[in-house]
């Protein structure tokens, strides 16, 4: 909400690494260390981890919310990035989309398998769910990057982001979406799609 | 269909697809450039969402991370130039290349109609004894049947009627679940599957089928304990409809 400095917890101020344009290891840098990753070289994997790091485990807490399941999913998902570093291909993707790609399935995989039955007895009330607004934009720092982060985040349709974040930052399937934001089955899906395009188009990614 | 599969490329970029349609997804992404590089795209635009949340880890993963790692050998790069279909989607979800397997296969691949016959090598090479699977290659009635899975594994079905007998012949498959064993089957008229052999390790196979292969309608391919079922207990990962013998 106020992300004020104070409000930062400390560790995150060291982390501007791979915060997209003002990061210290470029795009390039990271495929490449991924390539020498494959080739067994530890010391490039040791940096790749720092300079994505962040990005993940923050990925992950977010995702399963219990910071030691947070560490066993990086855990997971950095051991599987290790074995197959080789297999990336930059042609494909950014090395950061990647990382981070496997790093979500490996968070999800964990909450769906974990909340699989939980989730079931879960009664949707609709309408009334209380859908929580811990917004991307609000966790972001003040940094430049987060700022375009937020406004791009802001660019988009209150349902859209709404629809966005339950998907990618809370697990939930496009269905479930639907149902949590009443919107009519089958319509979730196009408005994760639009968010996501839009989002692309405003930072400029992906071309 | 297509239109549909087409809508759901966002959803797949955030996982919010359930199993059954990032299976139907998958299948049809190989396929389809447009999806490709929507995909591609909108990942870029998922970490820019990642972006926002970053959060230092403890220092002590740091460690035991790099730890972990010393110990595993990374896979060596994929050689074989097939049509990349297995790299579209370049991170296996955790139950690995089985599950690309099984996900390929989950539709239950039919192949069946146009059975090519195959021409067996150079007989003037088999003058030298061949065990009862490579007599089945060589027959000269042999026809195969092949399925390709998603990750580039192959399954092929080599059936010689006057051999009475099939051979299914892999190529780098996936290892199975751990307890687990690809169990085959052969289907009489009646649709009954009746237990053909175990195969329960990865990689390339030439297995000879049990029991008489000249009246199958079919064989099938399914994931069961290691020990063998007397019944599948599951979907098959692969069917291969055999079709008619000739009379």
């Amino acid at each position: 909400m106020n992300p004020d400095a104070s409000d930062i917890p400390e560790g995150v101020v060291r982390l501007p690494t791979v915060s997209g344009a003002g990061g210290s290891a470029s795009p390039s840098d990271l495929a490449e260390l991924l390539k020498r990753s494959g080739r067994g070289d530890e010391a490039a994997f040791a940096e790749l981890y720092d300079a994505t790091s962040a990005r993940a485990y923050g990925l992950a807490v977010r995702v399963v919310r219990n910071p030691n399941q947070a560490e066993e999913v990086m855990q997971e998902a950095f051991l599987e990035l290790w074995r197959t570093a080789s297999r990336f291909d930059s042609a494909k993707g950014s090395a950061v989309s990647w990382i981070l790609t496997l790093v979500h399935r490996k968070s999800v995989d964990r909450i769906r398998s974990a909340e699989a039955s939980t989730r079931r007895d879960t009664v949707w009330h609709h309408g009334s769910q209380d859908v929580e607004h811990d917004s991307t934009a609000e966790a972001a720092q003040a940094s430049m990057e987060a700022r375009r982060v937020r406004q791009a985040l802001d660019s988009l349709t209150e349902v859209q982001r709404e629809a966005l974040e339950l998907a990618y930052f809370k697990g939930y399937t496009h269905t479930e979406v639907a149902t949590m934001l009443d919107l009519p089955v089958g319509t979730a899906k196009t408005r994760i799609r639009d968010g996501l395009i839009r989002l692309r188009d405003t930072m400029g990614v992906g071309q | 269909m297509t239109e549909s599969l087409h809508a759901l490329s966002g959803a797949y970029v955030v996982d919010a697809l359930d199993d059954t349609e990032r299976e139907a997804f998958e299948r049809h992404l190989p396929g389809c450039l447009d999806c490709q590089a929507e995909v591609a795209s909108l990942r870029e635009a998922t970490s820019v969402m990642a972006d926002a949340v970053a959060l230092a880890p403890p220092e002590s993963l740091r460690a035991s991370i790099l730890a972990d790692i010393s110990t595993v050998r990374p896979l060596p790069p994929e050689t074989t130039s097939t049509t990349s279909s297995a790299d579209v989607v370049p991170l296996h979800r955790g139950r690995k290349r089985f599950a690309r397997a099984l996900a390929a296969a989950a539709a239950i691949l039919v192949v069946g109609g146009g059975a090519i016959v195959w021409h067996p090598w150079d007989q003037s090479s088999s003058t030298t004894q061949l065990s009862a699977a490579d007599q089945v290659l060589a027959a000269s009635d042999a026809k195969r049947y092949s399925i390709d899975f998603n990750d580039g594994s192959t399954a092929t079905v080599v059936r010689s009627a006057n051999e009475g007998k099939a051979v299914l012949l892999t190529q780098k498959m996936a290892a199975p679940p751990s307890g687990k064993g690809y169990e085959l089957w052969l289907r009489d008229k009646t649709g009954a599957m009746k237990p053909a052999g175990m195969m329960t390790t990865a990689g390339d196979h030439k297995v000879l089928l049990e029991g008489d292969a000249d009246k199958a309608t079919g064989v099938g391919i399914t994931i069961e304990p290691k020990e063998g079922s007397q019944a599948p207990t599951s979907k098959p990962i692969a069917l291969f409809e055999l079709g008619r013998t000739p009379a």
